[in-house]
C-alpha cells in the first residue's frame, strides 16, 4: 500500500514531531475505506489528504458521511492538472501565444508538469482532471476536523459518480464543476448551468480556455513596469 | 366508557368537514413567479423562480450568474500580493474578512507567520468588517418586513466602524490592507480609542434593534417558525456561520479551529440558538454583533507591541503544496484552497465562499412556504451576491 510511504514523506526531516492525532485519524480512515484508499498524506499540524479511487468516489461519501462522522459537506470541484497552454506567470517570456498554436496535448503539457517536480498535487494521480471535496466533522467543540479527498477523473469519460445522494449541498458544486470543467457526474439530478448563460461554448476553467482579457490586451506587467528586483536579494525585508 | 365531550364532538365535525373540504377542492393553476433580479431582498442580483400552487411554493430555482467575475480563473494569472485585491471584492461588505483566509493559506505554504501584533490587528479588523457587515443585515431585515427605519440606523451606525476601517487602511469598503507575513502599515495614532468609542455606539445599535424589531409582535409573527432548518440538512447543505449556529450546530472556526489569529486570547462566547428559524438566525447575528463589539474592546486593550510585518521575499513564490484555511466571515465558512506549483501565481484557487453553501438550501427550504416568507427567509438566511457568483 503506498498509503506509508506517503505519510513518512509527508512528515520533513527537520520536522522531529510527528503528527499522532491525524496520525490515528489517518489510521481510521484508511481501516474504513480498505480497498478503496488509493494514497495518503500528512502535512504535520495542518490537513489530512487522501485518494481514493475513480471508482469508489461515490461509496466514499457514504463513509466518510455515515461511518466517520463527517457530516458537514465543505465543497467539491475539480483541479486540472494541465499546465497553461497560454502561460501564466507574468515572468514568463511569451505571455499569450496566439489562438491559433493549438494547445498543447497531454504529452508535452504532462512533461512540463514533471519537470516542476510537483505533478497531481499531494496524493498523486494519473488523469488529467481530478476531483476533489472537503467535508468536515462539525458540531462537537474540542474536535472539529477536516478531510479533503481526492479521486482522478479517467480522461476518456470526464465522468464521476455524483455525491447528491449522499450530501444534497453537493448540488450546486457539481454543476458548477459541469459547465466550469465539462465534468459529468453520473446519476445528478440535473447538471444545467448554474453561472454561466445556457448558450455559452466551452469550459472556462480549463487550463486550455484562454483568458480574453490577456488575448485583447497583453499583461502590462512586462512591458510597462522597471524590472522586478531578481530573487536573489529576497532576503530583505518585504516592500511596504 | 367515557363520554364524548361536546367539545370533542365539535372537533370531529370540523375534522370531517375539513377532509370534505379538500375532497372537492378544485385543482388550482401554477402559476410562475419571478423574483428580482433586481430585488431588495437580493443584495445584489439574484433571480428567484418560484412555481407557486395558489400562495405557496411548489419548487423555488435560484439563478445567480449575474455578477459572476471568474475569480477563481483570474487567479491563476495573478501574483499572490495582486489576489488580495480581487478577494476584496467577494463579500464586499466583509471585505477585509476575505483578505484574511488567502493570506493565511498562502503563509502557510511558505511557512510565514506574522508577528503577534500583525496577528492582532487582523483580528481587531476582522471583527469590524464583522460588525460593519452584520449591522446592514440587522437593519436591512426591518425592511424585508415593512420596516423602513432600522436601516437608516443601521447605514448611520455602521459610518461609525467604515470610519474605523478607512482610517486604519484607507478604504471604507476595500482595504487590500493584508500582506503576506503581515500588514502593509501599522495603525495611526489615537486609534484604538477611537475605535473603542465606536464600539459604544455598536452597543447601542443593538440594543436600538432589539427594541424596533425583536419584540415586535409582528416581527415576530413572521420569523417564528418561518424556514426552519434542522441541523443534519445544515450540514449537508453545508450552512455556515450563523446560520448553521442557529440550527444548534456549536461550531465556530474561531474557536474550533483559529490559525493566525487572536482569538484564542480572548474571552468571548459562542452564540447558538436550537430553533433554526428566521429569527433564530436574526437573533445570533445580533449576539455576534455584540461578541464582535466586545472582542474588539478587549483586542484594543490588550494589542501588543513590535512590528507588524515579518521577514518575507520581496518577490513572493509560494513553495509548492497545497493547503486549505478557513476562516469564520461575516457569512459562515469562507476557505481558499491554494494548489502551488511553487510560481508567482497559484496553479488554482478554490474559493469557498459562504453564500453559495447558504443559498444552495434555498430550494428545499423554500418548498411549501408562502410567497411573503420567501422574503423573510431569503433575508435571514442573509448572502450577499458577490459570494455567491465569485
Amino acid at each position: 500500500m503506498t498509503n506509508d510511504a506517503s505519510v513518512t514523506e509527508a512528515a520533513p526531516a527537520e520536522e522531529v514531531a510527528t503528527d499522532e492525532t491525524r496520525e490515528a485519524r489517518l489510521a481510521t480512515i484508511s481501516e474504513s475505506l480498505g480497498e478503496m484508499l488509493v494514497d495518503s498524506h500528512i502535512a504535520t499540524g495542518r490537513d489530512i489528504w487522501v485518494r481514493v479511487s475513480t471508482d469508489a468516489w461515490g461509496a466514499v461519501a457514504d463513509v466518510v458521511r455515515n461511518r466517520l462522522g463527517l457530516r458537514y459537506f465543505g465543497f467539491l470541484s475539480v483541479i486540472d492538472w494541465m499546465p497553461s497552454p497560454y502561460g501564466r506567470s507574468m515572468d514568463s517570456e511569451v505571455d499569450i501565444v496566439l489562438a491559433d498554436a493549438a494547445p498543447s496535448d497531454e504529452a508535452t503539457s504532462s512533461d512540463e508538469a514533471s519537470d516542476t517536480g510537483f505533478n497531481r498535487g499531494v496524493t498523486g494521480g494519473e488523469t488529467r482532471f481530478q476531483a476533489f471535496a472537503r467535508v468536515s466533522h462539525v458540531g462537537d467543540p474540542g474536535d472539529f476536523w477536516g478531510l479533503t479527498i481526492k479521486a482522478d477523473i479517467p480522461d476518456e469519460t470526464l465522468a464521476i459518480d455524483t455525491w447528491t445522494n449522499v450530501y444534497a449541498g453537493a448540488d450546486w458544486h457539481e454543476r458548477e464543476a459541469w459547465e466550469m470543467f465539462g465534468i459529468q457526474f453520473t446519476g445528478h439530478p440535473g447538471l444545467r448551468n448554474i453561472y454561466l448563460p445556457t448558450d455559452f461554448e466551452g469550459n472556462p476553467m480549463r487550463k486550455d480556455f484562454p483568458l480574453l482579457a490577456r488575448m485583447v490586451k497583453p499583461w502590462p506587467g512586462i512591458v510597462d513596469v522597471e524590472p522586478l528586483p531578481t530573487i536573489s536579494d529576497g532576503a530583505e525585508e518585504g516592500d511596504q | 366508557m367515557t363520554s364524548v365531550t361536546d367539545r370533542q364532538k365539535l372537533q370531529y365535525i370540523a375534522a370531517q368537514a375539513a377532509d370534505a373540504r379538500v375532497n372537492v377542492e378544485l385543482e388550482t393553476e401554477g402559476m410562475t413567479l419571478n423574483l428580482g433580479p433586481q430585488h431588495p431582498a437580493t443584495h445584489g442580483t439574484l433571480r428567484i423562480i418560484a412555481q407557486l400552487d395558489g400562495e405557496q411554493v411548489v419548487h423555488a430555482e435560484p439563478v445567480a450568474g449575474y455578477m459572476h467575475r471568474g475569480y477563481e480563473k483570474l487567479t491563476e494569472v495573478r501574483t499572490y500580493p495582486q489576489i488580495t485585491t480581487l478577494v476584496n471584492r467577494i463579500d464586499w461588505l466583509g471585505s477585509f474578512a476575505n483578505e484574511v483566509p488567502f493570506i493565511l493559506a498562502a503563509e502557510q505554504l511558505m511557512e510565514v507567520e506574522a508577528p503577534e501584533r500583525a496577528m492582532w490587528i487582523r483580528t481587531i479588523l476582522f471583527e469590524l468588517s464583522r460588525i460593519s457587515n452584520l449591522i446592514l443585515f440587522l437593519g436591512d431585515m426591518g425592511v424585508q418586513l415593512g420596516a423602513v427605519t432600522p436601516v437608516f440606523f443601521a447605514f448611520r451606525d455602521r459610518e461609525f466602524v467604515l470610519d474605523q476601517i478607512e482610517a486604519a487602511t484607507g478604504g471604507r469598503f476595500h482595504p487590500n490592507f493584508d500582506r503576506i507575513g503581515g500588514l502593509k502599515d501599522d495603525l495611526p495614532k489615537g486609534w484604538l480609542e477611537s475605535t473603542k468609542g465606536s464600539m459604544d455606539k455598536v452597543r447601542e445599535f443593538c440594543d436600538q434593534i432589539e427594541d424596533l424589531l425583536l419584540g415586535s409582535e409582528i416581527f415576530q409573527a413572521r420569523t417564528r417558525g418561518i424556514g426552519i432548518v434542522p441541523a443534519d440538512v445544515a450540514m449537508q447543505y453545508g450552512l455556515s456561520g450563523a446560520n448553521a449556529r442557529a440550527s444548534g450546530i456549536d461550531w465556530d472556526i474561531r474557536r474550533d479551529n483559529c490559525i493566525g489569529l487572536a482569538y484564542p486570547e480572548l474571552d468571548w462566547k459562542v452564540w447558538k440558538h436550537t430553533d433554526g428559524d428566521s429569527f433564530a438566525r436574526f437573533w445570533v447575528r445580533i449576539q455576534e454583533v455584540r461578541e464582535a463589539a466586545k472582542m474588539v474592546d478587549q483586542l484594543c486593550d490588550g494589542l501588543p507591541a513590535g512590528p507588524v510585518m515579518a521577514k518575507v521575499p520581496r518577490i513572493i513564490k509560494v513553495p509548492a503544496g497545497e493547503a486549505y484555511v478557513a476562516t469564520e466571515n461575516p457569512l459562515g465558512e469562507m476557505g481558499y484552497y491554494i494548489v502551488s506549483e511553487g510560481e508567482l501565481t497559484p496553479f488554482r484557487v478554490k474559493i469557498r465562499s459562504a453564500s453559495f453553501s447558504n443559498m444552495s438550501i434555498t430550494p428545499w427550504l423554500l418548498r411549501g412556504v408562502y410567497v411573503p416568507d420567501i422574503i423573510t427567509i431569503l433575508g435571514s438566511l442573509y448572502f450577499i451576491l458577490g459570494d455567491i457568483d465569485r
